[in-house]
């Protein structure tokens, strides 16, 4: 081969591998503006009034609502939240301010390790633990299955934030005679703020389309579920139990769940990265 | 050290009457108990952990007993006679997982490189917020998106085309339903896409510029310095985004539930339906009716959970050793 042809392969070839990289990201890209696009045109056309405010209706009845799904997943939300965002936090604190030993280390591999287990085997756990105790399920078995997950990430998200925080900050701070407690409180943690609830968010719109940690927590419930000693519905286990059920319409619904379900998600996602995006951006002054 | 430094002009407090509330002051004062605070949450993290591999351990004992080192290598699983054998779902879980690398990496590794090496920064951060978002949407609604729309599609377009190219080898034989190791493989593979994608980026980007620089410097094409020089240098980074998304595959739950037919067997065609660790605990768990049955479901919960441990471990010891890498270089 000639030393020109050769280029011209060299050359070739370049073309043809980049183009392939880019058409490999559009095609990733577009996934999710499919997924987007075909639950907001299936979910949103089955959306009405009854499923916010109805309770499902028995099989083969058409119409009803999941009223009762949204309420059981606020509730097991707000008691993950509860459980799992003060201890993450203050682990995160320990290993951003007070960890420098043996132990520290442990206890980051230990965060990696639980973050890695898998969200069935979380709800196991939570069944073994709780349920089995209890001899029933419960919206506190739910809430804290996922509490659990929410753990790791609060400890890392913490950690991350307030090692973003200037030294300066601190020694400021210690100088002027403050405690380090106090210096902790009211300027270091106060300066990873944004950071701090960004990744509290975060950790929250992930936690929030969990199904299999719920499966055997919370179980589900046709009626409402009154305190949190009960079964509760919840919109990701809905959506399971309607997608595989034998009825048009409880599949029209589980659209509908989903697309709500994926909105919330994504609200809380790209607000929190806005939030950050912005704090990040008036750091830099 | 510092503390006996802190103590010490105050050690005459000790002695005087006041010494119990000096020592009060000392035991209760601000810093220790925050100190004492945030030590206790790190060590209840400890404790939790511990607590679910107790909790694990101790009640799959029953299955255990029973079938020991067996149970992973024996493939019956019937509840009616209490004989419970977990190789059709690591068979499943492995299949399945190996199908979505196999889709996935290329994919996402390609994209990555796109996104890292040609596309314009604003451009490249805009695909990649897209593309983190991708790994925001609930695996149930994979499995939504799976049974409703990617199942019909496949069994339209990709199944035909299979059956007709390569339907002489055993991994593409014998009827489709729909439910198949083939639909969970692909759900899984668009799940670990953003994993791969990201990571990959991050790694490829921590690249130093003078790699690129030098190649380029001495004539390489675009393509040849990514693929010969960059790609090389971020290797490990990369198998570290792919064992990361292994990690994921192993243990993803709904999706591949709604999708995989449940099925208990070991076929070699990806078109027969299958059975996966995490399928059979998520379906089966609350209907198992007697202990054994119970212990051998947490059992292959507690394979499960080793298997995505070990494979995070090693996905985490390669991500760390390239940045290692780019940091001395």
């Amino acid at each position: 081969m000639t030393e020109a042809a050769r280029l011209r392969t060299r050359h070739l070839v370049n073309n043809l591998m980049l183009g392939t990289t880019g058409v490999f990201t559009v095609i990733i890209a577009s996934l999710l503006l499919f997924i987007l696009g075909y639950l907001l045109v299936n979910g949103a056309r089955n959306l009405n009034i009854a499923f916010f405010t109805e309770l499902p209706k028995p099989v083969g009845e058409p119409g009803g609502g999941m009223a009762n799904a949204i309420v059981g997943s606020a509730k097991i939300l707000g008691i993950a939240t509860v459980i799992g965002v003060p201890v993450g936090f203050l682990g995160g604190v320990y290993l951003a301010e007070y960890g420098n030993r043996g132990f520290a280390f442990i206890v980051r591999y230990v965060t990696d390790l639980l973050n890695g287990v898998p969200s069935i085997v979380i709800g196991i756990f939570g069944y073994t633990l709780i349920v089995l105790r209890f001899k029933h399920f419960s919206t506190l078995a739910g809430g804290m299955a996922l509490g659990l997950m929410m753990i790791p990430i609060a400890v890392r998200s913490t950690e991350e934030f307030l090692r973003a925080v200037p030294n300066g900050l601190r020694e400021g701070a210690l100088a002027l005679g403050t405690p380090k407690w106090r210096a902790l409180a009211t300027v270091v943690i106060p300066a990873a703020r944004d950071g701090i609830i960004t990744g509290i968010m975060l950790n929250l719109a992930r936690v929030a389309g969990e199904t299999a940690p719920l499966l055997f927590t919370s179980f589900s419930n046709r009626y409402w579920s009154p305190g949190i000693d009960h079964e509760t519905a919840s919109l990701p286990v809905t959506i399971y139990n309607y997608a595989l059920a034998p009825s048009d319409d409880w599949h029209r619904q589980a659209w509908a769940a989903g697309f709500v379900l994926l909105m919330l998600i994504l609200t809380i996602n790209v607000s929190a990265r806005l939030i950050l995006a912005r704090s990040r951006f008036g750091g830099g002054r | 050290m510092s503390a006996t430094q802190v103590v010490s002009p105050h050690s005459e407090a000790r002695v005087s009457p006041r010494g119990t509330r000096a020592f009060a002051l000392r035991v209760f004062s601000g810093d220790r108990i925050a100190q004492g605070v945030v030590t206790a949450s790190a060590a209840l993290i400890l404790f939790l952990t511990a607590l679910l591999v107790y909790e694990l351990w101790v009640n799959s004992h029953l299955a255990r007993e029973k079938f020991g080192w067996h149970f992973l290598f024996t493939s019956t699983w019937d509840p009616n006679t209490g004989v419970f054998g977990a190789l059709p779902f690591l068979y499943g879980t492995v299949v399945t997982s190996v199908l979505a690398l196999t889709i996935g990496v290329p994919l996402g590794v390609g994209a990555a490189i796109f996104l890292a090496e040609l596309a314009p920064p604003k451009l490249s951060n805009a695909l990649t917020f897209c593309v983190e978002l991708l790994a925001a949407v609930p695996s149930v609604i994979y499995g939504l998106l799976g049974v409703f729309v990617m199942m019909p599609v496949i069994k339209t377009y990709l199944y035909p085309l299979l059956k007709n190219t390569l339907g002489w080898t055993p991994l593409f034989s014998g009827p489709f339903y729909g439910v198949s190791f083939l639909a969970a493989g692909i759900v899984l593979a668009i799940m670990i896409l953003p994993f791969i994608v990201s990571v990959s980026r991050q790694v490829l980007l921590a690249v130093p510029a003078d790699q690129r620089e030098g190649a380029l410097a001495l004539g390489a094409t675009k393509w040849e310095t990514t693929w010969k020089v960059v790609v090389p240098f971020a290797k490990r980074g990369i198998y570290g985004s792919v064992f990361l998304a292994l990690a994921r595959a192993l243990g993803e739950t709904m999706a591949v539930t709604m999708v995989i037919g449940n099925t208990p067997q070991i076929k070699a065609s990806l078109f027969a339906p299958g059975y996966s660790i995490a399928a059979v605990i998520a379906n089966e768990f609350t209907e198992a009716t007697n202990d054994l049955y119970v212990n051998s479901l947490i059992e292959l919960g507690l394979v499960l959970f080793a298997l995505t441990i070990v494979i995070n471990g090693l996905a985490r010891l390669l991500v760390m050793s390239t940045s290692k890498m780019s940091a001395s270089a």
